[in-house]
């Protein structure tokens, strides 16, 4: 049995079909693009997408990985919520292994503290209502696409009064780091590939100064394969007419418009903060998302005391050009030696969707085997 | 942020609204609506399904449309490669 | 893992730096490798270089015999499809089948949790009981402890099996050369996915039984029919079917090339994978071999299989080629590929 919305979009014959195509459209330029998403990243290395486009398509990896993005400093700080007595720590499996500077959550996990993973941050929620004498802190991370999700959940605990529940609040929002990596000096790229399941929440409007301030084609795509090559195709299509707009590849699921009730409850529940380190990439205003006073009693920043110690990563590590598209992972000093999936050092090794931990799983052994890497 | 999946809407609870029961390749969970309220989807309904919650409900016409775009790439180019061919530039 | 006899009396260098012990190190992946050949290997099997296998070949005055020996710590006890009890049974009998034995005889330990209700208890010997007599093994004997409430997550179950060598067969992935076919004895990650969903921490409901069996029958089918022609056999369990081709490619010093359209996953671990952000390779089967044969005898053993009780959906799921050494490649029809690693510790889900 296939999956329906998935396996049309894998189909092998359409797929050399596109690459062919975007082989043809390519010609001889070389031509830089940006997958701001670490969905897409992984979906790059998942499908193998690399071995089927034309070496003159460079993709690079942008910065929408909203774990590696996190400083390790708000980790110790969620840690240390956790280690009041009765409280139940709930976070996605991302962040299990991300680590602290006392080790990640399921270190702590091993030495007693209770750590639960959750799917969803409603489940986190259910916890809360199954053990009334304990206090469950939901550790939110994520982009637009997942912001909501949780700003629902805390309306839900609001109006049912369940007060055993907190949010520790890290979630992130997409425009700024964009903007980030366009005033970055050493940023030259041709266009972009725009994160599909943001565009959900926040529509494609949002794009727009991309195309028109900073005249690069942005492309709103999908994850499946033949998604982010038809993407690359009509990218192609803007650049070689000297064209750059934000066009929608994902409409089978993306309103241009976004989605209002998911705006609304985020309105609700959210607001901005004036600022927010993001690992790598320094200090960024309006970039992240805190709870508002009207749910101040579900801030786990308001009704804990946290350290609020900020940790800086070591200055060999280079993921902050990493990150930007400067270097590519394997042209960090610390890549495959000191920094690798099992010890990471830096940001972007600590999540399997981070630009390094992706090459060094799926590719730089490729790359060996083809003599073109030269980690040992 | 993305990883979120297509599922088939197989029920909605009679209790709540914005619960509903959807089907992934075999797989049940329960979903919340919540965010669809402004166009809340029916049993038979396709949804894109992140942490539990649906963001978006999924268009056959618009996944069809693009497959349709797909399968005409490279028939134009494919087309005028058989035409040229033919050495009609030759003939004056 | 059982390894080859110590031939020196060195003192053994540690290469386990960890400073202590993680669920990781239990695993399966990388953190276990490292735990048994940093630390285990070192100080109890001497210095010896050489694979480690799934049993340990030991000659007893000139009679050669397969030993081995696996522990059981499953959450929940019961699940669809089995319990801890079957695991335990048909875990050992299945790395004695593949290291080329049949099992003749187990012995068990139970080390039980105070307050364990003997109904518990009872239900799972009898299902030790059932499985043994299915596999055509022996119980002959075993031992019993208890802990304290609060350790031992009600019971854990250790099995040690012995068994005489199966004729026509010798598995040794030195054997292992370019052009070899990979075979799999049917779908992946059944077992893993189940025990997932049976937690209930996910929420996920699906129809979906652990394929926890003995494999002995199957195993010798392949060798009545391509005997001569079986390098390498492998049972998947914690870790995944990557875990053990990493094994492989590690242990023979070649590439293992698995084509994605040829594995055999059930509909549902599929939809839980894809739910889930995990990859049913690094997903546990307690019911399944790996084959590694020669291609001259890969489409007999395919036909041994698939007309085999139980065998229906083997496949040949890819082949060996000297790149890229020492890892596994998954290749797609269209043309791409990813590297396949071991994992540090189990899978997690992600929602990223």
């Amino acid at each position: 049995m296939s999956m329906k919305f998935v396996d049309e979009f894998r189909e092998p014959e359409l797929i050399s079909r596109t690459a062919e195509e975007i082989r043809r459209l390519a010609g001889g330029r070389h031509y830089r693009m940006m997958e701001v998403c670490g969905g897409h990243t992984h979906a790059i290395y998942r499908f193998g997408l690399k071995d089927i486009l034309p070496e003159n398509i460079e993709l690079i990896h942008g910065p929408g990985c909203p774990v590696c993005v996190l400083p390790m400093g708000r980790i110790d700080d969620g840690l240390a919520i956790a280690q009041q007595p009765d409280v139940i720590f709930a976070a996605f499996g991302d962040m299990m292994r991300v680590p602290g500077t006392q080790g990640s959550p399921l270190e702590h996990k091993a030495r007693g503290m209770d750590v639960r993973i959750v799917y969803s941050p409603s489940d986190a929620l259910k916890l809360a209502r199954l053990n009334p004498d304990k206090h469950v802190m939901f550790f939110a991370i994520g982009f637009e696409t997942t912001a909501p999700s949780t700003a629902l959940t805390l309306m839900r605990a609001k109006a049912e009064g369940i007060h055993n529940f907190s949010v520790f609040c890290n979630h992130v929002t997409i425009i700024p780091a964009i903007r980030a990596i366009l005033d970055s000096p050493d940023m030259r790229l041709d266009a972009f590939i725009g994160p599909g399941h943001v565009s959900t929440v926040i529509g494609c409007r949002p794009y727009e100064w991309i195309a028109q301030n900073e005249h690069k084609p942005i492309v709103v795509s999908g994850f499946e394969p033949l998604d982010m090559l038809q993407s690359i195709v009509m990218l192609l299509h803007q650049l070689r007419r000297g064209e750059a707009k934000v066009e929608n590849q994902y409409k089978r699921v993306v309103p241009w418009e976004g989605n209002r009730a998911a705006l609304r409850a985020m309105a609700e529940v959210f607001q901005l903060r004036p600022y927010f380190e993001w690992r790598g990439m320094g200090f960024i205003s309006q970039s992240a998302l805190r709870l508002n006073d009207k749910y101040a009693e579900w801030d786990a920043e308001q009704r804990f005391v946290i350290p609020g110690i900020r940790v800086t990563d070591p200055k060999a590590a280079q993921c902050g050009e990493v990150l930007k598209g400067v270097l590519k992972p394997h042209q960090c000093k610390l890549f495959g030696r000191e920094c690798t999936p099992e010890h990471p050092i830096g940001a972007l090794m600590v999540s399997s969707e981070g630009s390094c931990a992706a090459y060094f799983n799926y590719e730089h052994r490729k790359a060996m085997a083809n003599g073109l890497s030269s980690i040992a | 942020m993305c990883l979120a999946i297509p599922g088939k809407i197989v029920e909605i609870s009679s209790e709540n609204q914005n619960s509903a029961l959807v089907d992934v390749a075999g797989v049940r969970r329960k979903i919340d609506l919540g965010l669809l309220q402004d166009d809340k989807p029916a049993p038979g309904d396709w949804v894109l399904i992140h942490v539990g919650f649906a963001m978006s409900k999924i268009s056959e016409q618009d996944a069809s449309d693009q497959m349709n775009t797909l399968r005409a790439l490279g028939e134009i180019e494919g087309a005028m490669q058989e035409v040229k061919g033919y050495g009609l530039e030759e003939v004056n | 893992m059982s390894a080859p006899p110590a031939t020196s009396a060195e003192p053994a260098a540690i290469r386990f730096r960890d400073p202590q012990i993680e669920m990781a190190h239990g695993a399966g992946g990388k953190a276990s490798r490292r735990l048994v050949e940093g630390l285990f290997a070192p100080l109890l099997f001497g210095n010896a270089p050489g694979p480690l296998g799934d049993a340990a070949h030991v000659d007893i005055s000139g009679t050669k015999v397969a030993i081995t020996t696996d522990s059981f710590v499953v959450n929940p006890l019961t699940f669809p499809g089995g319990s801890i009890g079957e695991l335990a049974v048909n875990g050992t009998v299945n790395d004695l089948a593949v290291s080329g034995a049949k099992a003749e005889a187990l012995v068990v330990t139970y080390v039980l949790e105070a307050g364990l209700p003997t109904s518990v208890l009872e239900g799972e010997v009898r299902a030790m009981a059932r499985a043994a007599a299915a596999a055509g093994v022996r119980i002959a004997g075993g031992d019993t402890k208890v802990v304290e409430h609060g350790k031992a997550d009600q019971m854990y179950i250790t099995t040690t099996g012995i068994g005489r060598l199966l004729r026509g067969v010798t598995v040794d992935p030195c054997s292992v050369r370019p052009g070899d076919k990979v075979l799999l004895s049917g779908a992946v990650g059944d077992h893993g996915v189940t025990i997932l969903l049976a937690r209930g921490e996910l929420d996920l409901e699906a129809d979906l039984r652990s394929d926890t069996r003995s494999v002995l029958p199957l195993v010798e089918a392949l060798i009545s029919t391509a005997g001569p022609g079986v390098r390498w056999m492998r049972d998947p369990t914690r870790g995944g079917t990557a875990t053990s081709l990493n094994e492989l490619a590690r242990d023979c010093g070649l590439g293992v090339v698995l084509f994605e359209d040829q594995i055999p996953v059930h509909d549902a671990v599929r939809g839980a994978c894809e739910l889930l952000g995990l990859d049913p390779l690094h997903i546990a089967n307690e019911g399944q071999f790996l084959a590694v044969v020669s291609p001259e005898y890969a489409d007999a053993a395919i036909n041994a299989l698939a007309l085999a009780p139980g065998g229906s959906e083997a496949q040949i799921i890819g082949e060996i080629r000297e790149q890229p050494a020492g890892s596994v490649l998954i290749t797609t029809l269209y043309g791409g590929s990813r590297i396949i690693d071991m994992l540090v510790g189990d899978p997690l889900p992600r929602i990223c």
